[in-house]
């Protein structure tokens, strides 16, 4: 299931419900991201994450069918939020349940480098200074090859 | 067609999206780019580095050679930087 909405949500209430519907469920592993309170030093007043309403839906479906070919999963939610955020709030979730823990792990990693480098948001930082566009990291990309399936 | 802008090119070219009609002979991506970069001096500044512009024609991503043809939603922004 994908969900991208503004809101912030209860990482516990989500994480305690899913999966947990379904017998064959074996492994759960999951990923949240955070908003820092400093980012290069600097103490962060808030961040911003503009998105393309509609293509990111899409890509994340996209990116869920991906993972789903890949391994045997059972259940996959990805929550990403929208909007203005302070830090310590939850920027995104992504959990997946399978029968066993191999599949859970490297899928969970995966949807997250893929959502990193393939989801339509972007981040603009506020600080004292005023306000920035966060720049790709190239480390992101890296991340994400390793999952080509051409890759060595 | 219709034009959509994210982040710093929203910001630099002044406007989220706009209706366009471009000449006949802006038949792929790259076109469509080089033409909006002589649209006014923010357009340019936004699309100064084509390289860090992706586009995504109908919410899909494509590349320089992609066909651009009237109707369809087209999107330019920044690499992108969520999660």
């Amino acid at each position: 299931m994908i969900r991208v909405e503004e809101p912030p949500f209860d990482v516990g209430a989500e994480l305690g419900a899913f999966g947990r519907n379904d017998i064959a469920v074996g492994a759960v592993a999951s990923f949240v991201g955070y908003v820092r309170g400093t980012e290069a030093g600097a103490p962060l007043v808030a961040l911003t994450l503009e998105h393309y309403p509609g293509m990111t839906e899409r890509q994340l479906a996209a990116i869920e069918a991906e993972a789903r070919t890949r391994w045997p999963l059972k259940d996959v939610l990805v929550i990403h939020r929208h909007g203005r955020m302070l830090p310590g709030e939850p920027i995104v979730l992504v959990a997946v349940s399978s029968a066993h823990r191999q599949a859970a792990f490297e899928a969970c990693q995966f949807l997250m480098d893929w959502l990193k480098t393939k989801a339509p948001f972007w981040k603009l930082e506020e600080t004292a200074e005023g306000t920035q566009w966060v720049d790709a990291k190239a480390s992101d990309d890296d991340a994400a090859d390793r999952w080509r399936k051409d890759a060595p | 067609m219709k034009l959509r802008y994210f982040a710093w090119l929203r910001t630099r070219i002044g406007r989220g999206e706009e209706m366009l009609d471009p000449p006949a002979e802006v038949a792929t991506v790259a076109a469509l780019v080089a033409w909006l970069a002589t649209l006014g001096p923010g357009y340019a500044a936004a699309l100064a580095e084509p390289k860090l512009v992706r586009v995504a024609v109908n919410q899909d991503y494509v590349g320089p050679d992609h066909p651009v043809r009237r109707g369809d939603e087209i999107a330019l922004f920044p690499p992108v930087t969520g999660g």
